[in-house]
This record gives C-alpha cells, structure tokens and sequence, in this order.
C-alpha cells in the first residue's frame, strides 16, 4: 500500500447549493440524485403496478371492465414490462442504491463529476417523460409486448404503431444516453477515488454488485441502443433492416430481405445481461442485508465477489437461450443451452455463502432481514424454474405459456424488488434520520411475499398445462383450458390486486414516517461499514466533514470474539 | 472545475520507477484509493466510455454484417459505387483514399498536440489542436460531398438504390452517418478544448485533457479504419 498517496477527494470542492433550485432539483449531491432517482422510479412503477393490475382483471374476470379493449390490453403489456425492467429495476437499483452507496460506502465525498451525475438524472427523467408521453399521442403506447419483435412491432394491426413504438425507442435510446453518463461515474468512483485503506477486496459487497451491473451496463446497453436506432430508420425512414418481404392486410409492402432474427440477436444481447444487471446489485444489497442482521461476517467474502464477476462475464455468452424456439440454427441451442447451465455454478455458490452466512448466525428479523430471506427463497425457486427453460427440449413446449411468465417474474421481477424493498426499510434511516414504521413494514413484507407466492406459484401449473401467455381473452381464442385454468386466474388476480395495494401501504410508510418516524440515531443496526458512520445523520453534502475517515479492515467484522460489540466498523483501528 | 484536484497527482506518481510487470499489477488492484495509479479521473472515465462506444460500433457492424447475409439481393460492388471520375476515367475508392488519407494524418496532429501539452507548450498545443479540428472538419466536408454524390447523382437512398441490395444505401447512410455525427461531435469538441486551453482553463493541471480529447480523436479514426475495410474494400 503506497502510504504517501492522499485520496484525490480529501480536498474536492463539492458544489454549496445556493438555492433551493440547486439544492432539490439541480442538486450535484449524489444523496439528493439517489433520492431523485428513487422517487422517479418508484412514481413510474406505480404506473406499471396499475397496468398489472388492469391485465390481471381483464385475465381473471374478462369482460369485467369494459373499457379494457384488446388495444389496452396489450399497451398495458408492454408498457407494465418496459417500465418495471427497464424504468424501475435498473433506475432504483443503479440510479438510487448506486448513487447512495458508492460513495459513502468507499468514504469519498462524491461521485467523482458530480455534475454529469446530475445531468443523468435530468436525462432518465427526460426519458421517462418521453415514455409516458405515449399514453397523450394519437393512438396512444406500443401494444408490441416489452420484447418489441419486428415486424409486427411496426406493422399496421399492433396498437399504437404510429406513435407509440417512436416514444418507445426514442425514450430507450434517451435512457441509454442516461445510463452511460451514470455508469460512467460509477465505475470512475469505485476504481479510482476510494479512501485511505479501501482496497478493493475490502469493498461491501454491495459495491461489488454495482460495479459488476454497471459494466455489464455499459457493455450491453449499446445493443438496446443500436437495435433501437435500427427499428427507428425501418419505422420512419423506411429502411429494412428488421423487415422480410411482407403482405400486410393483403397489400405488399415495400420491405424486403431485411432479418427479424437480427433484431431479436440484438435485443437479448442486451435482454439477457439486463437481467443480471438487476440481478447483480440485487446480489450485493442481500449480502450486505443478511450479514449485518444475521450478526454475523459473510460466508467466501472472495467467493461471492469471483462469483459476481464470473455471471457478469457468462451473461453475455446466454442470449439466445431466449431464442430456442425463433428459427435460429438448433446447433446454437446446443451451446447457448450449455453456456447457460454453466452459470447455474457461480449463482449457486452465491446462494450456498448466504444461506452458510446464516448457519448458526444470530438472525435478527427486522424487516429488512425479512426481504432478505424472502429474496433468497423466491430467487432459489425462480432459479430452478431457470433450468427447465435453459434446456432447449423442455423449453420448447413451455415456450411462450405461462410457465415462463412465472420464472422470470420469480428471477427478476420479485425476487429484485424484494430486495430494493429491504434496501429501502435498510437505508432510510441513514436517508432520513428517522425508521420507518415497523408494524408497517412487517404487514408490507407478509402481504407482499405471501401474495406473490400466490400470483406466481399457480402460474407455473397454467404453463404446464398450456395456457399461452399474453393472450387477450381466455375462452374465446383458448377453449381448450380445463376449468381449473379459469378458476385459478380469478385466485391470481385477487392475489395480485391485494399486493399491489399493499404497495400504496408502503408508499403511505415512506411518506409518513419521513414526518413521524422514530428517530433512528446514526447507526440503528449496528452496522460496520462506512456510511453509517458519518459524522452526521443524514449525511451532509460532502458527506464527511473535514477528513475523510481511515479504513482499516474488510466489510464484515460482526461478532468478532474478544471484542465488546458484535460489530467493529470499518474505521475502527485493529489492535496490534 | 471538481476534477481538477485529482489531476494534480500526477506529477508525484510520474516520478516513481516502474515495478516489474506482475508485481506492479497486482500491487495497483490490491492498493487502497486508486487502482490504475496516476491516472486522472478524466481519463479513466474515457477510457470506459470509449469501450462502451466501441460496443455501440460493434453492434452497428455486426448489424451490417447481418443484413447483407439476410438480403436476397446482389450487394452493389463497392469499387464500382464509390469510383471517381477524374478526366473520363473512373478511379476507383479514390475520394475515399483521401478522406482516409485526412482523417489519419489528423491523428498524427493530434498526437503532436498532446506531446506540445506534456511540454507545457501551449500555444502549440493550441494551434495543433486547431489543425487537428481543421482535418476533421475536411473529413466531414467530403463525407457530405460523398453522400450529396451518392443521394442526388446516383440515386442511393436508405431504402433502395439502383446498384442492388436496398440494405447497402440504409446501413451506409446509418454506419458513416454515426460515425460523421462522432467526427463532428469530436471537431466541437476539440475547438471547445483549444479555447479553454488558450483562455488559461488548464493552467493549474498538467494538460492531460489534451491527452484525453485526443483518445476520443484517435478512437474516432480507428472506428474509421474498420469501417473503411468493411465498407469499401469488402
């Protein structure tokens, strides 16, 4: 360690708001930007949870709302997934745990351009301006499904063809320009202005797990964003990359000897790492959760970064298990069924150390443990669900049911989000200064596990025995359900309608206890690593007053024997 | 300007002799504060921008790639659509050959500018700077030149062309269009720089921005190189 070297942020100079403009809204505080992302993407995830809510009555009780045509319907779909994948997982889980934790977990004062921070804000709100714009143009969203597959998704016959898929892809293309200037600073911040003794293997594994998505960001964005200019030229332009030959409603278009394969190559290169994108972080916040309210020190610290790096790395030789059944060459299911199972290693030795973590640990079932515990569960049962469908024979005939509307709402829509819940019940008392309201909580938690149980798990039977996903109507086009089919939707939309008010419960809690919470005190869970020792609680802009503190040991010093608390922080000289 | 206290170092770390390779390695990523030692927060950053750009690059000439496969028509022979006519003969990738001729020797004034900077020789910098920003806009010039030949003489358009496949007038226009846009974007850029430069911006640092407008440059022209082979000479 080269002792004479001072962190290049000792002596930054943060920028002092001098207005209320400049401290709420065009703040360069990375805590003020995480608190912006935050809000963004919860107010847009309400949205989508709405959305859900409207497809699940029509799937449960068709006909019941009456103005829920097929148009709606499918906008519904499509913009549900687009905003919960892309607008809410990866902007909560980068924007605002990225924002908030890397640097007050590696003691610097900032991200290091505080200021093409701020302007990546501004850009993903631009973008999800744009996105929901959509809903004000003439023919309203994109009904094409999150995937947006060419050709339809630009012919005559999906919703919102001519309006809607242009505000999609643009506000896509606007949310990669967003991300860039974000990730950008992530990773510039986490390799070269930790503090003093912050080496990298003394990183929370939380920082780990943003470092890991953001370049798994960086690297796979760009093929959202080249597909997404692509589509734009074959919609507006009149290119053919995307378009085959076509008759349209009997008419010959002017398309010819483009490939719709290409798009879809395209697309999962970025779809797949996406996932892992909000899976990884996800990874790095249940570590951090389960070790600090367990009491007890991660299980392969070393392991579970290695194994971070190792999915990061294979996640971008999977894609096409997506693919199996699109007309690609079989020979190329072969490998990307392999390359698949393969990842099925790392992602098992990260659930091996949490569930080691927890052997014999003092487990304190505060809430945010609670999420934790939760997220491993429905991650292990997303995960095993994984297996069938990476295999391209099994695969074939649960293409396209809801079989896989289970998995991956298991894998990364509940599983992710049940993090970001713990992280928020974990984090708000240093955001704020004040807990959130335990009973509250507890009854969020319940519902929300329980109930998604609920929606999800009879989703798997639907799949097996055929029920195809996406479809507008059940017994019209789908006379062949059994009964039990029908019966079993009703059951999922009362389960999913009751979990989504929970959410609105949740929301109340944030805002409420912001007013009238406990005072939570600087370190509430007793916790090591360096944001909760900030001198002061919240942190100020600069987060550490005049120096920046010293790091003198790992991440994870709990119930260390011979000591007088069960927990050392980071900053704590060790005895010689 | 926030960055430039992280700048400052340089000078110290710059005047340490070099560790061998392995040892150096694993020292700088097991190391406390910075894990590539020496380097301005600036230039990292680039450097991470640049390998996402050049995966945007990838995926557009991949996309390229795949589009002539998919197409049932003959692609249009590149010597033939980008001839010159000099005196009644044809001359084949001529206008090419000098574009490509300009846009490397630019980075050859660019490299000159950063060893200026390093010097401290300022208003050289400054002026190589602007010679650098000169070519690029020459590049773009005659890349306008090219495409005003190609859309009003000989009738390529993004969605068809007279030569052949319709994909070869959309993937030109969108692959040289992107890369015109990075070339224009790298011309304001370097004016920008040059500017500040002169008004005493950079004093206090060592000038690497210089060094760091000049990664963008010379990734901008290796870009060229690529598609220059994929497009003209395939």
């Amino acid at each position: 360690m080269t002792e004479f070297e001072a962190p290049y942020q000792e002596t930054m100079d943060v920028q002092h708001p001098r207005s209320w403009i400049t401290r709420y809204w065009f703040s360069q505080d990375h805590k003020v930007i995480a608190v912006q992302y935050g809000v963004t993407a919860i107010a847009v995830g309400l949205v989508a949870l709405v959305l859900s809510g409207l497809m699940r009555i029509q799937i449960g009780f068709p006909g019941l709302l009456p103005f829920i045509t097929p148009d709606i319907y499918y906008q519904a779909v499509t913009m549900h997934g687009m905003i919960m994948v892309i607008f809410l997982l990866t902007a909560f889980l980068l924007g605002a745990f990225g924002n908030f934790c890397i640097p007050l977990m590696l003691g610097a004062r900032d991200m290091v351009f505080p200021f093409v921070n701020m302007l990546s804000y501004h850009v993903y709100l631009l973008s999800v301006v744009v996105l929901m714009a959509s809903y004000f143009v003439p023919g309203g969203p994109t009904g094409a499904g999150w995937t947006l597959y060419p050709p339809q998704a630009i012919l005559p016959g999906t919703p919102g063809v001519d309006w809607g898929i242009v505000t999609m892809l643009l506000s896509l293309i606007i949310f990669v320009v967003a991300f860039t200037m974000g990730g950008l600073n992530y990773i510039t911040t986490i390799l070269q202005a930790r503090t003093r003794g912050m080496t990298l293997m003394r990183m929370p594994l939380t920082v780990w797990g943003i470092l890991m998505a953001t370049v798994l960001g960086l690297l796979a964005f760009p093929a959202l964003f080249v597909s997404a200019v692509m589509m734009l030229l074959d919609k507006l332009v009149g290119t053919s990359f995307f378009m085959p030959a076509i008759v349209s409603f009997g008419q010959p278009l002017e398309y010819s000897g483009g490939s719709p394969l290409l798009f879809q190559h395209l697309f999962w290169f970025f779809g797949h790492p996406e996932v892992y994108i909000v899976a990884l972080p996800a990874f790095g916040v249940v570590s951090e959760l389960i070790s600090v309210h367990s009491r007890k020190n991660i299980f392969g610290y070393r392991m579970m970064v290695w194994a971070l790096v190792a999915i990061g790395a294979l996640s971008f030789v999977v894609w096409a298990h997506h693919m199996y059944v699109a007309g690609m060459h079989p020979y190329f299911g072969f490998f990307f069924a392999t390359t698949t199972l393969i990842i099925a290693v790392p992602t098992a030795i990260k659930v091996y150390n949490w569930v080691l973590t927890l052997w014999k640990a003092n487990i304190k079932l505060t809430v945010p443990m609670l999420f934790a515990l939760a997220f491993i569960l429905t991650f292990v049962v997303g995960g095993l669900s994984g297996l069938f469908l990476g295999n391209v024979i099994i695969d074939v005939p649960l293409s396209d049911t809801y079989f896989v509307v289970a998995h991956f709402h298991m894998v990364m829509g509940v599983a992710p989000i049940l993090v970001i819940f713990g992280g928020i019940y974990h984090w708000y008392p240093k955001l704020t200064g004040r807990m959130l309201n335990n009973a509250l909580g507890q009854l969020h938690f319940w519902v929300t596990f329980l109930g998604t149980y609920a929606v999800y798990y009879p989703m798997h039977y639907l799949g097996f025995i055929g029920v195809p996903r996406r479809y507008y109507a059940n017994g019209v086009e789908s006379d062949f359900y059994p009964a039990s089919a029908v019966t079993l939707n009703e059951f999922i939309t009362v389960a999913a309608l009751v979990v989504g008010l929970m959410q609105f419960v949740f929301v109340y809690n944030l805002i409420a206890s912001y007013f009238r919470g406990k005072r939570a005190g600087p370190n509430p869970w007793g916790a090591t690593t360096l944001e909760w020792q900030t001198p002061n609680t919240p942190p100020d802009h600069g987060n550490w007053g005049g120096t920046l503190p010293t790091v003198h040991r790992w991440a994870y010093d709990y119930s260390v024997p011979g000591e007088e608390q069960d927990f050392v922080p980071q900053n704590v000289e060790r005895r010689s | 300007m926030t960055c430039a206290v992280g700048v400052e170092r340089k000078s110290v770390q710059g005047a340490s002799e070099a560790p061998p390779l392995m040892t150096s390695f694993s020292a700088d990523w097991g190391s406390d504060i910075s894990t590539l030692k020496g380097v301005p927060w600036g230039k990292a950053m680039m450097w991470v921008f640049l390998v996402s750009d050049t995966f945007i690059f990838t995926c557009f000439l991949v996309g390229y790639m795949a589009v002539r496969m998919s197409t049932v028509e003959p692609w249009p022979n590149p010597s033939e659509v980008f001839a010159l006519q000099v005196f009644g003969n044809s001359v084949p990738l001529l206008l090419i050959a000098i574009m490509t001729f300009i846009l490397i020797s630019s980075s050859g004034t660019m490299a000159m500018a950063v060893n200026m900077g390093y010097q401290r020789r300022k208003d050289a910098a400054t002026s190589l700077i602007l010679v650098t920003a000169l070519l690029g806009a020459m590049f773009v010039g005659m890349q306008a030149f090219e495409w005003s030949k190609l859309i009003l003489d000989e009738g390529v358009r993004p969605w068809s062309n007279p030569f052949g496949a319709p994909q070869f007038g959309a993937v030109f226009f969108m692959v040289t269009g992107f890369h015109g846009l990075h070339v224009s974007a790298g011309v304001v850029y370097l004016l920008t720089i040059a500017f500040r430069l002169r008004r005493g911006k950079y004093d206090e640092s060592n000038f690497e921005i210089v060094e760091i407008t000049g990664l963008y440059w010379h990734f901008v022209d290796l870009v060229w190189v690529f598609i220059f082979a994929l497009f003209y000479l395939w």
